[in-house]
């Protein structure tokens, strides 16, 4: 047998290299067919009634009007016997099937924007008409926009019980009084994060077609397989009668991993109406509908020696989930882990408010505790009288706490806070003489690490075509990472296939073997080591054919160009003329994802470096260049690794600069929910040096192809990284994110008052 | 057109009916049924209002109707199946749906397609040379300037329009000349490279 989990290649050939895009040419060109450009024969369009109250209860829903609409189909609401599917459950251990707290119409309208009735039309320009044609009465509830308000004794009830979801999260080791007490300085800041929305240019949606019982979803997910199973589960459907494509994806961030209503509600539409149903959310609904990162308010306590040793870390953590339960939002991660601290304690809780519901969004939780422990570390390397990265490089963590003090697999950590201050002329910066003029310059650093420790899984085929092509067959969907030319890169590295002739088949949960989703971080570090074992599993049959054939050892011969080698001087045999070869005319190999090491933690790490100026009269800051010093194991595609590190920073300063999701005190709704009024970063904002370091350090551990994942590591750090600069550059720190020109104003005047 | 409008209609008509029959229908829908039913029978797409119009499309004519409201970009994408062109706000924030009118790139969901008729339309499929990628095309590819690529077509047709104008960028035109297209990957460092090798590659050709 072969061996399937070997250790990492020690030289490589193909992988590593910055090959452009398999798919380039079909995104270039416009020939990339997208969930949205889904055109089916005969199909209908769909558009939302959505409740425009914060909190109501819907008392009347009448159809009539609409029913009469010019091409109206079918309605579907609350009265729809059919609709009465459960949704959104409580939070529960893995395995728990908790109690369901809303349905697909729910009459309990808990956001401005719960869903309250579907219309399935001709063409969509009918749907949305019919939906302006509906009438409902609603009774409105007190409503609540925050967490402060959510917590008070006499506050409305979102859920019946009140509006905690469930227990806070909490974690402690050693005993933070303790350690308090004997630390030599003590700082305590209440840092602030806003509730930013992912909005991926493709807006959410799928397409629906029943053939017979059987259901096929074309969707734009991240997470072909969890669709198939949340629908299934929600239609009472067998998983072999549901299928999920995803072929291009136009962007998700975490947002698009979840079963959504639109799904289910074509479904029924589409059975109910016997034609294909396209069901598409507009842009608006996309910032009201499809989660965020939640707004948080971390209290935050450190202690520390006058040497610069940390010796406590205490965080007290609220953020909004929103109107419904959702998965945990680690804020607490890095606190625990990062550095080396005898006594830690993190406290942190979701708590209801009248808003859409959070979701996943590029490593949950942790820029929201790096913005407080990166500002805070800043802080305390100041009183220290220490250079950050020197501070840091004291405490840097050396075993992982929170795993039983396992080892890391590999720790690039002080790697990348040495070699990134070098690379970024750290130390020359932060010595550059200050302006008093009116526009001052700054550079700050901040680091961090990721966890993404789920357990692997992943089935991977690949089959060799007796003309030495290959079809490689796996789940994990492309959500714009460039996955599969990376694992088209492993597959010519073991078979020595060029890359032109190898076809990549993916995301079709009804031809494909199931992958975890596109999340985490993990499709590289899980998938590219299953391709590995597949492509080695065809090898091996190859040459264990070839070699009963050729009566040479399997051992002294080579497969290349579909061909194999034997011994020098003895001339090549092509694949397609083995016996083997003639008898199936393919070969299959079959991988499957080895487990974890068990005996090590398994942590990618960054440091960022920012360098930027503020205008003092103007509030304005830009962010003139940043460095990423990034620790996610082998670099597989140069070119892709540095895609995902650039779009991370231009993620992380909309964080910090301009992004928030804005609920009005006075109505409970969103009054930024486009793209003029909620600000991403645009060509304007970022600034053309944004520099990837890849810092390897040659992991041997973690998996076959040694590889720690990136896309989420490379954004964690970078908006407390500009917080620091901008700290650097006024003596103002920005406590609260986003710091827009207002409250930097705000913040430099308070700053003088105090001053 | 009239024939297959009737076959369209007919056959949603029974489907409607097939439906109906299946029983899932509540009884407040059963009353619209009837309805619905003689609004299939009057009802056309595009609408009574529906206008003669001949758009020019990457060098091709096409002649058909389209109700005054259409957007540039539901008739590029719904009815003439033009899928590179995408759309990402429809209200002109994006510019995923920027096409190029006589030269000069336009939010197609902010253009009536009424108010194309008779100009020279190009979309992104417009941009290739036959098999070939044109340099803008070219440029993206070599330097992954894209990461989900839904963004990409109006990136690519606006670059296009921003080197015919201004041949020899500087970084400052380059980001002001990208600043109406958003990219939510944040690719804008490798726009910004590929701007410049695209510009190389025009060049070259000319």
């Amino acid at each position: 047998m072969a061996d399937m989990n070997p250790k990492p290649w020690s030289e490589t050939t193909v992988v590593g290299k910055g090959i452009p895009r398999i798919d380039g040419r079909e995104l270039v060109s416009g020939a990339a067919r997208y969930s949205l450009d889904m055109d089916l024969p005969d199909m209908l369009y769909a558009a939302t009634l959505r409740c425009p109250h914060a909190h109501a209860r819907v008392v009347k829903v009448d159809l009539a009007k609409a029913c009469e609409m010019p091409g109206v189909r079918a309605i579907l609401s609350d009265a729809d016997k059919e609709a009465n599917v459960p949704w959104f459950r409580k939070m529960g251990p893995p395995g728990a099937n908790p109690q369901p707290v809303s349905r697909l119409f729910d009459p309990h309208c808990r956001y401005a924007g719960d869903e309250v009735a579907v219309v399935a039309a001709e063409t969509q320009e009918q749907a949305w008409d019919a939906v302006q044609a509906i009438e409902v009465q609603y009774e409105k509830l007190p409503f609540l926009t925050n967490v402060e308000d959510a917590l008070k004794p006499d506050a409305t009830a979102i859920h019946e019980g009140g509006n905690h979801p469930g227990q806070p999260n909490a974690y402690s080791r050693g005993d933070v009084a303790k350690g308090f007490a004997e630390s030599d300085i003590v700082v305590e800041e209440t840092y602030r994060t806003s509730c930013e929305l992912h909005t991926p240019v493709e807006t959410y949606g799928a397409a629906v077609r029943w053939d017979g019982d059987h259901l096929t979803v074309w969707e734009s997910t991240q997470s072909p397989f969890s669709i198939q199973s949340g629908v299934a589960s929600a239609l009472k459907m067998p998983l072999s009668k549901v299928r999920v494509i995803c072929r291009y994806m136009g962007g998700g961030f975490g947002s698009k991993q979840d079963t959504n209503k639109f799904t289910v509600i074509a479904a029924l539409l589409a059975r109910r109406t016997g034609r294909p149903v396209k069901y598409f959310l507009s842009r608006e609904e996309s910032f009201l509908c499809m989660g965020n990162r939640p707004a948080y308010s971390l209290k935050l306590k450190a202690g520390m020696k006058k040497d610069g040793t940390l010796l406590a870390l205490e965080l007290n953590a609220f953020g909004e989930v929103g109107a419904y339960p959702a998965g945990s939002n680690p804020v607490g991660g890095m606190l625990r882990e990062l550095y080396t601290c005898p006594n830690v304690k993190t406290t942190e809780e979701l708590i209801y408010i009248n808003g859409g519901q959070i979701r996943a969004f590029r490593a949950p939780g942790y820029p929201q505790g790096a913005w407080a422990l990166e500002q805070m570390m800043d802080t305390l390397a100041e009183k220290a009288g220490m250079d950050p990265v020197e501070f840091r490089l004291k405490n840097a963590a050396t075993v992982c706490a929170t795993d039983a003090n396992k080892p890391f697999t590999s720790n690039g950590l002080p790697q990348c806070l040495t070699e990134g201050a070098k690379a970024f002329g750290w130390k020359e910066a932060r010595a550059r003489a200050k302006s008093d003029g009116p526009v001052v310059r700054g550079v700050g650093m901040a680091a961090a690490l990721w966890s993404n420790v789920a357990r692997p899984r992943s089935t991977v085929i690949v089959k060799y075509y007796l003309d030495g092509s290959v079809n490689l067959n796996m789940g994990a969907a492309d959500l714009g990472t460039g996955m599969r030319t990376i694992m088209a890169q492993v597959v010519a590295e073991e078979l020595g296939v060029p890359i032109a002739r190898i076809e990549v088949e993916n995301a079709d949960t009804g031809t494909t073997q199931y992958s975890d989703g596109a999340n985490g971080s993990k499709t590289t570090m899980i998938d590219s080591p299953a391709v590995r074992a597949a492509a080695l599993d065809v090898k091996y049959k190859l040459l264990e054919a070839a070699s009963e054939q050729l009566k040479v050892p399997a051992a002294g011969l080579t497969l290349k160009n579909g061909e194999v080698a034997g011994p020098a001087g003895s001339p090549p045999t092509k694949v397609g003329q083995l016996a083997i070869m003639q008898m199936q005319q393919v070969v299959v190999g079959v991988g499957v994802r080895a487990p974890h090491p068990s005996d090590k933690s398994i942590r990618p790490f960054a440091a960022h470096f920012a360098e930027v100026e503020v205008n003092k009269r103007t509030g304005e800051v830009r962010v003139l260049r940043m460095l990423a010093a990034q620790d996610s194991g082998r670099v597989m595609n140069r070119l892709t690794y540095e895609s995902q590190v650039i779009g991370a920073l231009t993620m992380g300063i909309g964080m910090a600069l301009t992004e928030q999701r804005i609920l009005d005190g006075n109505s409970g709704r969103m009054v930024n929910a486009n793209w003029h009024d909620y600000k991403i970063a645009t060509a304007m904002d970022v600034p053309a040096e944004l520099t990837c370091l890849p810092i390897d350090p040659h992991d041997m551990e973690v998996n076959s192809t040694g590889t720690k994942g990136l896309g989420e590591p490379a954004l964690v750090p970078a908006p407390a990284a500009i917080a620091n600069a901008f700290y650097h550059a006024t003596g103002v720190r920005p406590t609260a994110a986003p710091f827009t020109p207002a409250t930097v104003i705000n913040l430099l005047n308070q700053g003088k008052r105090q001053g | 057109m009239d024939n297959e409008q009737e076959r369209r209609n007919a056959l949603s008509r029974r489907r409607f009916f097939s439906s109906v029959a299946g029983g899932a229908t509540e009884a407040a829908l059963l009353g619209a049924a009837a309805t619905a039913e003689v609004r299939a029978e009057t009802q056309e797409a595009p609408g009574a209002e529906a206008v003669k119009l001949v758009l020019h499309v990457n060098g091709q004519a096409h002649a058909l109707l389209a109700e005054p409201r259409w957007t540039l970009l539901h008739v590029l994408r719904e009815q003439l199946g033009f899928t590179g062109t995408k759309p990402g706000c429809e209200r002109g924030e994006c510019g995923a749906c920027t096409v190029l009118i006589d030269g000069v790139a336009r939010y197609a969901c902010m253009t009536l397609a009424v108010e194309a008729g008779g100009h020279q339309i190009t979309t992104v499929e417009g941009l290739m040379q036959g098999e070939e990628l044109g340099a803008v095309q070219q440029a993206f590819l070599e330097e992954d300037a894209y990461q989900c690529g839904f963004c990409t077509p109006g990136q690519v047709v606006n670059i296009e329009a921003l080197l015919r104008k201004t041949p020899d960028p500087t970084i400052e035109q380059i980001r002001e000349g990208v600043s109406g297209t958003l990219c939510r990957c944040g690719a804008y460092a490798h726009i910004f490279r590929a701007v410049h090798r695209a510009a190389e590659l025009k060049k070259a050709v000319s």
